[in-house]
């Protein structure tokens, strides 16, 4: 357990010595301060999202999470693009692999390091948070599972994300793999339901919007909770057995 | 301390070792000697873990590398080739976080990681812990590798080509330093140069084309390689062909050659056995009231057998690769 927060501590500090997480912290934190101050209005893909900052709004975080959802599914790919694709590229997966720690233990270091940025992340949406606390009466009780539901999501998006960069030794090519998979599971699975409507009792059970969806609108749901952690454990296992076939080839 | 027992590896169809088998006793400072390409890294892979063989299987201190991995990473320090670095970290910064990755208490770390940047110069004569590691030259860069695996004082080090890309002084920093290392650890280092592996190492293994061509101690190899020696001899004083069927009648001589030099005629003696037999030709030669301007033994030196051994490599490569193109 020390040796996967040791590795979770490097993950981490590498990623404030990289340009990257500079880059994405500014984009995730300007996006949020623009749809919170000024709203989105953009006629012409017909988005019209209300700041929600505004006298005679809902005292709450929801709608933009909702909307953050969608981004994380691009952020946290590219959040995650480097930490495998860049050890095999620079060779320090040999320095690594040869040290006495397995691969669940490297692939959990990557999974809680990243992690770890992406709470520091959401942790700074506590400020429009307590904004809303002071000029309003919020409920609580939907904040806190909004919050729990954006760290479950979270969770799953970067395990998903270190699972493409397992893939390759290419942090482009991992972070649109990373994007594609996640695009397949909050939008794609739409277009399938609308294409082939016969599968959607099937497919609506990986919509992960949908999951989160019932979380941000305050709902304690089992089910939810259950596919995130579980799918977050498969990709994360997935990830480990392919650290682990690469360097059998 | 180290066996090697049919270990084969394929990379997908590629043969890349065939076969290999040997053993390395605890204390041995043992070179890896081969042509590039012949197997060195892969080979040196396997034993540390990185890799699994194809076929065969390897044991350090008893442990099987596949079954015990864990176990046998904590007894093996591995300098890879090219000693890969986190860019962005500090020296001092980086050793800490390997010594906690192979398991330190917490308390020993700092004392691990004091002992190793002394004993590799990495503080003193110029303290060089704070410095990033992308900004380390290569020579430093190689010493922070050597720290590294000397952090939890294992007792086998597997070093891959320690000493490439250092410049001549650093080298030999390089060379003195493994040598002494070589009084505590069960060393092997991997090289494609005879020279470096004879000054520090006291066995030899040699690899060419993924197969094993010759593993001994450095000693009973070069007699091994040697073989029947030649003595070359100019002589004056008689017709050539009279010189030579004299000489050829000495006891021992399997063949003898001339030619003139000048009005000398050169021999070129072959001996059935490696006994010398300067000697009993000087005598023959002063015997008949000739004059001898000349006497030397010529023995093939590891150097040439090595070469020879990697001439052999690169032609049954290129005759593989004719057949390959001619198969498509």
């Amino acid at each position: 357990m020390s040796k996967i927060l040791t590795l979770a501590r490097r993950e981490l500090a590498a990623y404030f010595f990289s340009p990257m997480a500079y880059v994405i912290a500014a984009m995730f934190l300007g996006g949020v301060g623009l749809l919170f101050l000024w709203g989105l209005k953009i006629p012409f893909l017909r988005i019209d999202y209300e700041p929600l900052f505004r006298n005679g709004a809902e005292a709450t975080l929801r709608p933009l999470f909702d909307v953050l959802a969608y981004g994380l599914a691009i952020v946290c790919p590219l959040l995650t693009m480097r930490s495998v694709a860049e050890e095999f590229r620079a060779g320090t997966i040999e320095t690594l692999m040869t040290a006495p720690i397995t691969d669940a233990q490297v692939i959990l270091g990557k999974f809680l390091g990243a992690m770890g940025l992406y709470l520091v992340l959401l942790a700074s949406t506590l400020a429009y948070f307590a904004l809303i606390v002071i000029y309003g009466s919020p409920d609580y009780g939907v904040a806190v599972m909004g919050y729990l539901g954006m760290v479950l999501l979270g969770a799953v998006f970067i395990a998903v994300g270190i699972f493409s960069s397992t893939l390759t030794r290419h942090q482009l090519v991992a972070g649109l793999v990373g994007i594609a998979i996640l695009g397949f599971f909050t939008m794609g699975v739409y277009l399938l339901v609308m294409l082939l409507p016969e599968t959607a009792e099937i497919i609506n059970r990986l919509n992960m919007i949908r999951y989160f969806g019932d979380f941000s609108k305050g709902v304690f749901d089992t089910q939810g909770l259950i596919f995130f952690v579980s799918v977050t454990a498969f990709f994360l296992f997935l990830s480990t057995k392919v650290l682990e076939s690469r360097r059998w080839r | 301390m180290i066996d090697v027992k049919n270990l084969t590896k394929y990379y997908g169809r590629t043969l890349a070792v065939d076969d290999i088998s040997f053993h390395v006793s605890a204390g041995s400072v043992v070179g890896f000697l081969g042509p590039n390409g012949a197997g060195k890294s892969t080979t040196l892979r396997i034993i540390t873990c990185f890799i699994p063989a194809t076929r065969g299987g390897v044991s350090v201190d008893g442990l099987d590398v596949f079954k015990e991995s864990i176990k046998v990473r904590d007894r093996i320090g591995y300098m890879p080739e090219n000693v890969p670095l986190y860019p962005e970290m500090r020296v001092r910064e980086y050793l800490m976080f390997r010594s906690a990755l192979r398991g330190l208490p917490r308390q020993k770390r700092s004392a691990a990681v004091d002992r190793v940047c002394e004993q590799c110069w990495l503080s003193r004569p110029e303290d060089l812990t704070r410095r990033r590691l992308d900004q380390l030259s290569r020579g430093y860069r190689q010493r922070v590798g050597l720290a590294d695996i000397l952090l939890h004082q294992p007792p086998v080090l597997v070093l891959d080509e320690p000493t490439i890309g250092l410049d001549p002084a650093q080298v030999r920093e390089m060379r003195n330093l493994i040598r002494q290392l070589g009084q505590n650890h069960t060393v092997i280092l991997s090289s494609h140069i005879l020279a470096e592996v004879e000054q520090v190492c006291s066995e030899l293994v040699i690899i060419a084309g993924g197969r094993l061509v010759a593993h001994g101690g450095l000693a009973e190899l070069r007699q091994r390689v040697t073989g029947p020696s030649r003595l070359v001899a100019e002589v004056k004083g008689a017709e050539p062909a009279e010189i030579a069927k004299a000489v050829a009648a000495l006891p021992g001589v399997s063949d003898v050659k001339h030619s003139q030099v000048g009005n000398w005629t050169r021999l070129n003696v072959a001996s059935q056995d490696a006994e010398d037999q300067r000697s009993a030709l000087a005598a023959c030669i002063a015997q008949k009231g000739w004059q001898l301007r000349e006497l030397r033994r010529q023995v093939a030196s590891l150097e040439d057998y090595f070469i020879q051994i990697t001439y052999q490599q690169s032609m049954q490569r290129g005759m593989l690769q004719d057949k390959e193109a001619a198969d498509e």
